[in-house]
């Protein structure tokens, strides 16, 4: 931990907070840490701000984090792509979470990623080439009550099919 | 804070209220049908109608019967009704209603089984109060446990009352939470923890998420107790990231309990100081196991470690700490209350109180529902639930979701308890209950939770790591028709060596659903079987240069 970082990786870091000095959205990320009183161990609570504030975890975005907290680089990384919540690529315009639970699933939930699939040539986790639609599919929601659910846009739909998702996609594009 | 002004808050508040309740239920089911735009309108209608100062238009947590929702609940002259599959636009038919007008919006029944079979200990208030407003807890005798147990009870006789209870933790595993309490409660240190593990994993189970939303004081009080019984001062409140709704309530009643002083320091002018965190979680379904949970709330890669140590001697940075599952915390403050005799009353020998659970897939009543233990899945599935829809069978119930197993429609006379589950190869596991009908492949559903195990492997140790894509793989060559009886056999030895060799829960209960649908439906494996080229009745060389050829 006392040697001396290397001297790319100290120019990149300097690099990185001359850019976070002129994006609003790093000094509320820094506000947030601060909150968090710089506490490592709030290390999850201040990636989820930042994606929210971003849209996506940059490495860029993942250094400043690092910086910040004072933990290594590979910590932050190492957590950021554990969690299934994370996204380090950008996502496209929309997003359409289909729920794969048990009771989504025993309803058919799958034919609906089929049929996106199909019309828009995209699997879970992929973005259409124009980067208009981002298909993900979630574990479970907690919406089994009303299955199959399908999160648009953050908005949780009840009882979908293959049709009325099609349907609903088709106004976005 | 003390008694007094406990009950001055709830006196206040019950004298406030007004003559008729239309309450909205504004859970996370019924909010993704346009509930918040219901509520809105009600209230507006109400105006409109000159109905204003009789009628309250209250938000409240989940009614339980999600499958029907949008709900909107009438309480008038003593009486309950209930109103299905509300929209926006039903709001003037249903206020014009409480005037004894036609209405033409579906008229639920109250007194359907579905309701009439339930228990009501966790769930007490769900769908009663306005979770986000503390009033509403307090004025219906909420926070007196807590002063209950502060004023006048020691912390040992708090962890005697819970033992005495019978109570075990709910997140599945059914471990008794009197002993853990006293464990924790022994462990020297000056420093405790509480967690409540709110990370609700398991796919199909929502009940967690319900309590957190529509009683969020529950829980929280629960912990509080917890905190005094054990001596411990911080509690930390994971939730999963999934659940925004439940975040955001939780958010809301600790700053309210904050205000007034039933949390943080000096909780009823005693010495007890307790303050609660939340962890948001970020989808990682290990993180449901208690090892692997108190690393990510150290905000570290959610991987379990072997144990021992157990938490409550070694738990989060070092210090001994309680885990236990949020339904497990809602069940205290009832404890508290009513006595540990009381409720060691409900349920059977060997477990103890209710259980909630959530019930979905295939099935004509979907939602959630609270029964007292020991109560056969018959009643559950076919009375309670209506048995399977379109006229068909019932063919398997899912408990446990990917750690559990499917039983049969043949053992739906078994009592829902921890040993009788456990017994068929299931588990009770958080509340989980998938419904499947005769039109259900169970080697696609045991392909389905082996994809989950694979997938949400941490990747730590070997056996679960490689075991579950090992086995993955082999169950798609089975559903493919490319499997012979040796994969089958290799199947099977894979099970038995991740089960037992794997580090966590995670590993070690990942083959239960490929096991009991071999034990239960195993023709359904071997109808999908290719007749084995070196197999004894085959021609061996022949097949095999004909393999070669292709």
């Amino acid at each position: 931990m006392n040697a001396t970082p290397a001297k790319p990786q100290k120019t990149r870091l300097q690099s990185v907070l001359e850019h976070a000095s002129g994006d609003k959205r790093f000094k509320i990320l820094e506000v947030h840490m601060k909150k968090h009183q710089f506490r490592q161990d709030a290390l999850i609570e201040v990636l989820h701000k930042a994606q929210e504030l971003f849209g996506y975890l940059e490495d860029d975005l993942l250094f400043f984090v690092s910086a910040k907290l004072k933990l290594p680089p590979s910590r932050v990384y190492g957590v950021a792509t554990f969690y299934h919540f994370f996204q380090l690529k950008p996502q496209g315009e929309h997003t359409c979470v289909v729920c794969l639970g048990t009771a989504c699933y025993v309803k058919g939930a799958d034919k609906i990623t089929a049929a996106i699939h199909e019309k828009y040539k995209i699997k879970s986790g992929e973005t259409t080439a124009d980067n208009k639609l981002s298909l993900l599919t979630a574990r479970c929601i907690g919406a089994c009550g009303i299955a199959p659910a399908v999160t648009y846009d953050g908005h949780v739909a009840p009882k979908q099919t293959p049709e009325t998702a099609l349907e609903k996609i088709k106004t976005w594009i | 804070m003390q008694l007094d002004d406990l009950n001055g808050i709830a006196e206040k508040h019950r004298s406030s209220r007004k003559k008729i309740i239309v309450r909205t239920c504004m859970s996370a089911g019924c909010m993704s049908s346009q509930a918040d735009v219901i509520k809105k309108n009600l209230e507006a209608e109400a105006k409109s109608q000159g109905l204003e100062a009789d009628v309250e238009v209250r938000r409240v947590g989940c009614m339980g019967f999600c499958g029907q929702g949008p709900l909107v609940g009438v309480d008038q002259n003593g009486e309950h009704g209930l109103w299905e599959f509300v929209k926006p636009e039903d709001a003037p038919a249903i206020i014009a209603a409480l005037k004894g007008s036609e209405c033409k919006v579906q008229r639920g029944d109250p007194k359907h089984p579905f309701f009439a079979k339930q228990m009501h200990i966790v769930r007490a208030n769900g769908g009663i109060i306005d979770p986000e407003r503390i009033e509403d807890y307090i004025a219906i005798g909420g926070y007196k446990a807590l002063h209950h147990a502060l004023t006048e009870l020691k912390p040992a006789q708090v962890v005697e009352e819970v033992t005495k209870s019978g109570l075990r933790g709910r997140g599945g595993a059914g471990f008794p939470t009197g002993l853990k309490w006293g464990t924790v409660a022994k462990s020297p240190g000056a420093k405790k923890y509480i967690v409540c593990n709110g990370d609700e994993g398991d796919p199909g189970a929502f009940m967690d998420r319900s309590v957190l939303e529509s009683d969020p004081h529950i829980v929280l009080e629960g912990m509080a107790i917890a905190a005094y019984a054990v001596g411990a001062d911080q509690g930390y409140l994971y939730v999963r990231a999934e659940y925004p709704l439940a975040i955001s309530r939780l958010q809301i009643a600790i700053k309210q309990a904050k205000q007034l002083g039933l949390l943080s320091a000096g909780i009823f002018e005693t010495p007890f100081n307790f303050n609660v965190d939340i962890r948001i979680g970020a989808g990682a379904f290990v993180c449901g196991e208690e090892t692997a949970l108190m690393a990510s709330v150290e905000g570290k890669r959610g991987t379990p470690r072997p144990r021992p140590p157990f938490p409550a001697e070694s738990g989060l940075w070092g210090c001994p700490t309680l885990i236990n599952n949020v339904e497990t915390f809602a069940n205290i403050s009832a404890i508290i209350n009513r006595g540990g005799d009381w409720y060691a009353g409900i349920g059977t020998e060997k477990s103890k109180g209710t259980k909630v659970f959530a019930l979905t897939g295939k099935i004509k009543n979907n939602g959630l529902i609270e029964v007292p233990m020991g109560i056969p899945l018959r009643q559950i599935i076919m009375e309670m639930g209506g048995g399977a829809p379109d006229g068909r069978e019932v063919k398997s119930v899912q408990t446990g979701g990917p750690s559990g197993g499917c039983i049969p429609a043949d053992y739906l006379d078994t009592p829902v308890d921890y040993e009788s589950l456990t017994k068929l190869g299931s588990i009770m596991g958080s509340g989980g209950m998938v419904v499947m009908d005769d039109s259900t492949n169970m080697v696609e559903i045991a392909k389905f939770y082996m994809e989950f195990c694979m997938e949400e492997s941490c990747g730590k140790c070997i056996p679960c790591r490689a075991g579950t894509v090992q086995m993955f793989n082999l169950l798609e060559k089975i559903t493919q028709r490319k499997a012979t009886v040796r994969d089958l056999a290799k199947l099977e030895e894979l099970c038995d060596m991740v089960k037992n060799t794997s580090l966590c829960g995670l590993g070690q209960t990942a083959p239960n659903p490929v096991l009991s649908t071999l034990k239960f439906f195993r023709k359904e494996y071997e109808e999908l079987l290719q007749p084995d080229p070196f197999g004894p009745h085959s021609n061996g060389a022949a097949k095999s240069t004909e393999l070669a050829t292709k």
